[in-house]
């Protein structure tokens, strides 16, 4: 499959100021930062989670706990892919009971990757609240999720494709829209 | 399909089959390995069930009894939410009036997409593996392979050695009936693999007269079989081989074969002391060293479990 | 009746005729190129004509076993291969221990009218190794042989009775020579194969101990014994030993021990599962060795078919056994003849002279006056096997797929042709 570069849709100044801007809005609506915790999605909602508990930490002086999921053995489609997806670890190194819970990912799409998310994290125990903060949201949802933070929202075709870089995986900082090349 | 998660495929999927460790890399071992771990905290959790294998359905077919590695096996198929079938035959089908391939040809209707497999006769996983489009997990098979038990104990081994940094420069020591014993050959072929040194010994009618591994020394004096071991592993001394002229008597076996604390001495100071189980108290070990903190038998059992969830996840996820 | 084989290569293991029409009348060979009004008459241009082979060691499986083989299905193979004239085991349920079932056999045989067929007797009743049957009575209903073949004569008392017995009525004893209490349950041979594959082994000690007790009891005793199958380069040493101190001892290999090596277990099919067991190359090429100089008197097929339901068993389960007879003149002759190890004739002594020397019975030859059981070969085609179309009713093989040379493509039992290969 090939891909071919169309546009780029953030640069790190503007994946920087949405990330701020969603930080705040996780404060405000979790009313500080008491009982919170970012759990990020391997691979690259790990980051996103990261750079959101310093801002956090910048702003209110609580470090929230932080988490990693991975939900591959939750993804409903185990039993009809060709290829295997690696397995890695969760590590949520604390007791979710109770706690106010943010998914951290980069880009919303089927919506697919956060129902498995939410099975894996109910699985692990009964947090107070679970809400989802996603930097790009591109629609084609498949099931009935939506996400409480959004950095942006980028209406694509089902022949484009997001790419987020990350400093920590990728090696650069911005969001792309690609196309697959027919 | 879930588009996010294109990234991250790996390239261990190509095996159909658990037959035996001769075909897998060292490289893929230990890629298993790191699927155990994430296995064995599924198994730490209080939900001890994920949805990964929803819609597979595991037989575990046990021509032979062993309720110990069927139940480990069952364990790590549900705790994936994996169907198991089971069915338990003893002896010989042909007694019912129908061969192997027959057996096999009938529980096939129903569907599995993976058996377990463990015949008290060398090469029947092979030739069930002929006769079906499922894959195929050798539990067992007579004195040939238990390919998922040298797994799990090499697995502990990696996770338990203080300081561990790899399998090269280890030495594991196998002491007992290693002639019969699939749990042996399965352990030397995978630690040889794995790029350890493993030293076999017991009395010279129970070992092998030629090998054709590298890496593998064969002593009949287990002092020399245990100096300097990192893992010294106890086999189960099965009463027959008296009976079969194998052996003179169970206080000379004790004598000159029992890991006894003297000969743990001679081991690495931070060996860990394994045994496939179930133990001769005092027979094969001593009792006090079984029961000691070097000792990891429990744990053996305990990464049974994760190990073999391990193994399931690697034959059937990603085979469509 | 008269038939004529036109333009055929005229060969036995004494002569070579060269270029002849080949009469046949009244079952026996008339002559050569005598001309004259004949009833059937076939043109064997680039075709070679040779008395019909005689094997010493076949499993009709009759009674009994008749879902294995029967003696239609079997005779019929063994004409297939080429075979004018077979030895029937005993190993059959019941076991042939009895007179009445010899001369059962015989008439039965008669009526299939394929090849002809020499039953053998068992040794003990039952083949149990406990009580000797009654030799002289077999005789005269028509046993030629006494043998607990399948399973060995682990009393070696009752063999040197047995053997003490056989020698004035000049019935000869053949051994199926495995000491069992040291081949024990293996399936396959001990060695380095049988270690890597964890398969119980069956070492060639167990073989050479028995035939040194078998050919220590035929020097004692003077009785004919015939040791079948050797497999093994030890076993086939004692018996050269034997041989050369005058002990009356005959040797026989088969095409399997031949052919193949205990690597063959590797897939962990029951189908390469005999006894005695397939050994090493080493062992191969020792009993290659023995035939180019000599010391082997024939080669036995030890037909032994079993059902393929019987062979989809566990490697413990299946029974011994590898159905050959129609193959085995083509396996032989590709593997020894075409590669240059050994002559065409001396294949034909060891399939014609040779076992019939061991039975005293006449060497069959291409000479006016002889029995008309002839077999046409084409030496020159080579085909693959086709196991689905054996005779036998064990219709598969090791060799299925495998492309072999030397075909017998007619057999004539008593100047009538019994067999035609289908082109």
């Amino acid at each position: 499959m090939n891909l071919s570069h169309k546009a780029t849709i953030m640069t790190a100044t503007e994946m920087n100021r949405a990330l701020t801007r969603i930080a705040h809005e996780i404060i405000e609506r979790n009313k500080g930062a008491k009982n919170l915790a970012l759990v990020g999605i391997h691979t690259r909602g790990v980051p996103i989670a990261e750079h959101l508990a310093k801002l956090i930490e910048n702003f209110e002086g609580i470090r929230p706990q932080l988490g990693k999921l991975d939900i591959t053995l939750y993804r409903d489609d185990l039993s009809e892919i060709a290829l295997q997806p690696v397995v890695k670890k969760t590590e949520v190194p604390f007791d979710i009971h109770g706690m106010r819970i943010v998914l951290c990912d980069d880009v919303l799409f089927t919506g697919r990757t956060a129902r498995a998310a939410l099975d894996a994290l109910i699985d692990m125990g009964r947090p107070a609240v679970i809400q989802y903060a996603v930097l790009v949201d591109r629609g084609h949802r498949e099931l009935p999720i939506r996400a409480d933070y959004v950095g942006k929202n980028v209406p694509t075709s089902k022949q484009e494709v997001i790419k987020v870089k990350l400093q920590s995986v990728d090696g650069a900082e911005a969001v792309e829209l690609l196309e697959i090349e027919q | 399909m879930m588009s996010t998660v294109a990234a991250t495929e790996t390239t261990l999927t190509k095996k159909r089959h658990l037959l035996d460790l001769q075909d897998w890399s060292a490289e893929e071992i230990l890629a298993l390995f790191d699927t155990s771990d994430v296995m064995a905290q599924v198994m730490q959790r209080t939900i001890k069930k994920v949805p990964a294998l929803q819609g597979f359905t595991v037989g575990t077919l046990f021509f032979e009894n062993s309720t110990r590695t069927r139940l480990s096996f069952e364990r790590a198929a549900r705790a994936q939410s994996a169907d198991v079938i089971s069915f338990a035959a003893g002896g010989s089908s042909m007694s019912k009036g129908e061969s192997l391939k027959d057996t096999l040809k009938t529980i096939d209707a129903m569907q599995s997409d993976l058996y377990v497999v463990r015949h008290a006769v060398a090469g029947v996983p092979y030739q069930l593996a002929k006769w079906t489009d499922a894959i195929i997990v050798n539990a067992g098979d007579g004195r040939r392979a238990h390919p998922t038990q040298a797994l799990l104990d090499a697995y502990t081994f990696s996770r338990e050695f203080n300081g561990f940094d790899g399998f090269k420069g280890k030495k594991l020591a196998i002491i007992g009936d290693v002639l019969h014993s699939r749990v042996a050959r399965s352990n030397m072929t995978l630690w040889s693999k794995l790029g350890a040194e493993v030293s076999l010994c017991g009395p010279s009618t129970v070992l092998p007269k030629e090998l054709e591994f590298a890496g593998v020394a064969i002593s009949d004096n287990i002092f020399e079989a245990v100096e300097g071991a990192h893992a010294v592993m106890t086999l189960r001394l099965q009463k027959e081989r008296m009976q079969a002229g194998l052996l003179p008597s169970i206080a000379e076996y004790q004598t000159r074969y029992q890991l006894s604390e003297a000969v743990m001495r001679l081991a690495h100071p931070e060996a860990l002391i394994m045994h496939p189980g179930p133990i001769n108290r005092d027979v094969e070990i001593a009792g006090v060293l079984a029961d000691s903190e070097r000792s990891v038998i429990e744990k053996q059992v305990a990464n049974g479990v994760p190990v073999r969830m391990a193994v399931l996840y690697t034959l059937l996820v990603g085979k469509k | 009746m008269r038939t004529v084989i036109k333009n055929a290569r005229l060969l036995d293991s004494e002569a070579d005729y060269g270029l002849n029409d080949l009469y046949l009348k009244d079952g026996l060979i008339e002559g050569y190129n005598l001309g004259g009004e004949v009833t059937e008459g076939d043109d064997a241009a680039g075709k070679t004509v040779t008395p019909a082979f005689i094997d010493l060691h076949t499993h009709l499986r009759e009674p009994g076993q008749e879902v294995k083989e029967d003696l239609c299905s079997g005779l019929s193979a063994a004409a297939a291969g080429g075979f004018g004239t077979v030895i029937s085991m005993a190993n059959t349920n019941p076991t042939v221990d009895e007179p009445g079932l010899v001369a059962d056999l015989i008439a039965k045989a008669k009526a299939v009218g394929q090849a002809r067929l020499k039953p053998a007797a068992a040794l003990s009743h039952g083949l149990k190794g406990e009580l000797l049957t009654d030799f002289a009575a077999l005789k005269t209903a028509g046993a030629v042989m006494i043998t607990d073949d399948g399973i060995p004569v682990a009393d070696s008392h009752l063999m040197r009775r047995a053997c003490e017995y056989a020698a004035p009525l000049g019935l000869i004893i053949q051994t199926h020579s495995e000491e069992p209490s040291l081949r024990q349950n293996g399936v396959m041979n001990e060695g380095m194969v049988s270690q890597r594959l964890g398969l119980p082994g069956n070492p060639s000690s167990a073989e050479a101990i028995m035939i040194y007790r078998d050919c220590e009891l035929a020097l004692m005793t003077g009785a004919r014994v015939h040791i079948a199958h050797i497999s093994s380069r030890r076993g086939m040493q004692v018996v050269e030993w034997f041989k050369e101190q005058g002990a009356p001892v005959t040797a026989e290999v088969t095409p399997q021990h031949l052919t193949l090596t205990d690597e063959a277990l590797a897939g962990f099919d029951p189908i390469f599962k005999v006894a005695p067991p397939l050994r090493t190359q080493e062992d191969v090429d020792y009993l290659r060795d023995a035939l180019k100089r000599g010391v082997v008197d024939n080669i036995g097929t030890d037909h032994a078919p079993h059902t393929q339901a019987e062979k989809e068993q566990d490697l413990v389960a299946a029974p011994f056994g590898i159905a050959n007879i129609e193959l085995a003149f083509a396996l032989l002759y590709t593997e020894l003849v075409k590669t240059g190890e050994l002559s065409l004739v001396d294949l034909l002594k060891l399939l014609q002279s040779g076992p019939a020397r061991i039975m005293n019975w006449p060497t069959p030859k291409l000479k006016p006056g002889q029995v008309a059981d002839l077999v046409v070969l084409e030496l020159e085609q080579s085909y693959p096997v086709e196991a689905a179309n054996f005779k036998s009713k064990a219709k598969f093989s090791p060799w299925d797929g495998q492309k072999l040379t030397g075909w017998p493509v007619a057999t004539f039992i008593g100047g009538k042709q019994v067999f035609q290969r289908d082109s």
